[in-house]
C-alpha cells in the first residue's frame, strides 16, 4: 500500500512539475495521515508476531520430539498432549476436575476476599483492637500457609471443604492487610471533617473509610485469585479424589507425562481465565463505587 | 454594640502535652462577634488560630475557658457551627453535587430534598453545570466554591473559614473573596475567618483580630472603617493602607516580643 502511495505520488510529480509547492502540501497531508495507520499496523504487527512466537515454539517443540533430538518420554509432544487432553474431556474426568478445582478456587477466593477485607476494616474501628491484631495478621502472613495442607486435610477431609479452606488461608490475610493499609491511609482531614459536619462514627466508616479502602482491597483481587488457585491445587495434591491437582500427581505416579502436561496447560488456561474474570470484576467494582458511596 | 453577641470566646486556654512537657497553644483568649458580623483573625503561623478553631468547632476540648453562641456553651459539641477546613476536602469518589449535599445527608435529610436544596445554590453561585462532575475535574478556585457550599448548605448561623484561599493564586483569590462576599451578604451569616493575608483580612472584614505568636491570644481589636460593598479599588485607597500599615506594625511588635523570648 505505501509502495503504491510513492509511486502514484512519483508519477504525479514527474507528469506535472510544475505547482510543486501544491505537491509537497499534499504529500505532508498523506504523511500525517500514514502516522496514524502506522501505529495501528504496528499493533497489528505486534500481535502477528506473539501469534507467531507461540506458533513456532509449538512447531518447534513437535518437531524436535518428532525427530529425536528431544525424548518424547520426558518432554511429550503438543500433538499428542492434545490427543490426551480430548480423551480425557470426552472418555475421562477432566471436565469435573476443572469444575472441582475452580469450585474450590472461587469459593476461598470469594470467602477469602470478604472476610479479610472486612476485617482489615474493622481494624479502624479501635486502635486497641487493631494493635493487638497486628502482630497475629504479620505472623500469619509470614507463615506458609500452604504447610498447614496435610493438617487441613486431617480437620476437614479429603474432599470439596478442605482445599476450600486452603484457598480461603491463602487470601484471607492478603485480603485483609490490604483493606488494612487503606484504613491507615485515610486521611486524618476527611474525618475531622465529617466530625466537623456532625457525623457520627458510623457515618465515617460507611461515607470516608470504606470508600477510601476500596481501591486497596480492589488492588488485592488479582494476587488474591493466583494465591487461592495455588491453595486449591496444594490442597489437591496432598490428597484429594477429584481435581486437576490430583490428576497431575495421579499422572506423574503413574509416568504418564501427557497427562501431567494437559494439567499443565489446563491450569494456566484456567489461571488465566480467572484472571480475566477479576480484571472484569475489577472494573465493574470501580465503577460501582461511585454509586454506592452516593 | 447594641446587637447581642453571636459568638462569645471567654478565657479559653489549650495546653498539650508533648513528651511530659505542658506546651501552650492558647492563652486567656477572648473574642465576642455581634451577629452578621465578618470578623477575621490574622496571626504569625503556629500562633494557635486552628487550635481555637478546632475548640470552637467541637473537635477538641480547652482546657479552660468557654464558647458560647447565644449564649449557649458548645464546648465540646461537634456540628454547632459550619466549619470549612483548610484544604477542600472533597471527597474524590463523589460528584461535586454530592459532596455538597454530604452536611445534610449525615443530618439524614433525603436525597431528593438535599438536591432541591443543593441545585439553585449551585447555579446562583458559579457552580451550575458541574453537578456530575468529579473533584479532580476541577480548578482548584472552583473546588473551593464546592467546598464553601458545602458548609453554607449545612445550615449553621455561624460559619468558620480557615484560610480558605491560602492555595489559590492572586488572581482566582481576588474574584473568590468577592464572591465570598456576595454570599455573606445574601445570607447574613456571622463568619470568622483565619488568614495571614492582611490585604485579605482588610478587605473582607468588619473586625480583625491580631494574634500574638504562640501561647496565641488576642492582642488588638481593630474595626475596619471602609463601608460596604467593597470594590477593588479599596485595595489602593489611602485608608486601606493605613489599616495594613498598622496591622503590620502590629504584628511585627508581637513578632519582636516572642523573639526576645526565645
Amino acid at each position: 500500500m505505501a509502495m503504491m502511495n510513492q509511486e502514484t505520488c512519483y508519477a504525479a510529480r514527474a507528469a506535472d512539475s510544475e505547482p510543486r509547492q501544491k505537491q509537497e502540501k499534499v504529500k505532508f497531508q498523506v504523511e500525517s495521515y500514514d502516522g496514524e495507520t502506522q501505529e495501528k499496523r504496528r499493533k497489528h504487527r505486534v500481535v502477528t508476531g506473539r501469534i507467531l512466537v507461540a506458533v513456532f515454539l509449538f512447531v518447534g517443540w513437535e518437531f524436535f520430539t518428532r525427530i529425536g533430538w528431544m525424548d518424547s518420554y520426558y518432554w511429550s509432544c503438543p500433538s499428542m498432549i492434545l490427543q490426551t487432553a480430548w480423551l480425557q474431556l470426552t472418555k475421562g474426568t477432566l471436565l469435573q476436575d476443572i469444575i472441582y478445582t475452580s469450585g474450590s478456587t472461587l469459593i476461598g477466593f470469594v470467602s477469602g476476599t470478604l472476610v479479610g477485607a472486612l476485617l482489615g476494616l474493622s481494624f479502624w474501628w479501635s486502635k486497641t483492637y487493631a494493635g493487638i491484631s497486628e502482630p497475629f495478621i504479620i505472623i500469619l502472613n509470614a507463615l506458609p500457609k500452604l504447610a498447614l495442607g496435610p493438617v487441613l486435610v486431617i480437620l476437614f477431609g479429603i474432599g470439596f471443604f478442605s482445599k476450600a479452606v486452603l484457598a480461603f488461608l491463602m487470601t484471607v490475610v492478603t485480603s485483609a492487610i490490604s483493606a488494612y493499609g487503606g484504613v491507615k491511609s485515610v486521611d486524618p482531614a476527611l474525618e475531622t471533617l465529617m466530625v466537623s459536619l456532625g457525623a457520627k462514627r458510623r457515618q465515617v466508616f460507611a461515607k470516608v473509610v470504606v470508600p477510601w479502602s476500596m481501591p486497596w482491597i480492589i488492588s488485592s483481587l488479582r494476587i488474591n485469585i493466583a494465591l487461592a488457585l495455588a491453595g486449591s491445587i496444594v490442597g489437591e495434591f496432598i490428597s484429594s479424589e477429584q481435581g486437576v491437582g490430583r490428576m497431575i500427581i495421579y499422572a506423574g505416579t503413574i509416568l504418564d507425562i501427557n497427562l501431567v502436561w494437559v494439567g499443565v496447560f489446563v491450569l494456566s488456561v484456567l489461571s488465566i481465565l480467572m484472571y480475566w474474570g477479576v480484571i472484569l470484576l475489577e472494573k465493574w467494582l470501580s465503577k460501582r463505587l461511585a454509586i454506592i458511596s452516593s | 454594640m447594641s446587637k447581642p453577641c453571636k459568638i462569645e470566646v471567654t478565657g479559653v486556654s489549650k495546653i498539650f502535652r508533648k513528651n511530659g512537657t505542658n506546651v501552650a497553644a492558647l492563652s486567656e483568649t477572648n473574642l465576642a462577634v455581634e451577629e452578621g458580623r465578618f470578623a477575621s483573625i490574622i496571626g504569625p503561623s503556629g500562633c494557635g488560630k486552628s487550635t481555637l478553631f478546632h475548640i470552637i468547632a467541637g473537635l477538641m476540648t480547652p482546657t479552660a475557658g468557654d464558647v458560647t453562641v447565644d449564649g449557649q456553651s458548645i464546648v465540646g459539641k461537634a456540628g454547632t457551627v459550619g466549619y470549612m477546613l483548610q484544604k477542600d476536602l472533597l471527597l474524590p469518589w463523589r460528584t461535586i453535587l454530592d459532596n455538597i449535599i454530604l452536611g445534610l445527608e449525615i443530618r439524614g435529610i433525603p436525597r431528593a430534598q438535599a438536591v432541591e436544596r443543593a441545585l439553585p445554590l449551585m447555579k446562583k453561585y458559579g457552580l451550575g453545570g458541574f453537578e456530575t462532575h468529579y473533584p479532580t475535574e476541577l480548578s482548584g478556585g472552583m473546588r473551593q466554591r464546592a467546598a464553601l457550599l458545602r458548609t453554607l448548605l449545612y445550615d449553621r448561623d455561624i460559619l468558620l473559614l480557615d484560610e480558605p484561599f491560602g492555595a489559590l493564586d492572586a488572581q482566582t483569590r481576588l474574584s473568590m473573596q468577592n464572591w465570598l462576599l456576595e454570599i455573606w451578604s445574601d445570607f447574613g451569616k456571622t463568619v470568622l475567618f483565619v488568614t495571614h493575608d492582611i490585604d485579605e483580612a482588610v478587605y473582607l472584614s468588619d473586625d480583625i483580630y491580631v494574634f500574638s505568636p504562640r501561647p496565641g491570644h488576642i492582642r488588638a481589636k481593630i474595626t475596619v472603617p471602609i463601608g460596604r460593598p467593597r470594590k477593588a479599588e479599596d485595595l489602593t485607597a489611602p485608608r486601606f493602607m493605613e489599616m495594613k500599615h498598622h496591622l503590620l506594625d502590629l504584628l511585627s511588635a508581637g513578632q519582636v516580643q516572642a523573639e526576645e523570648i526565645s
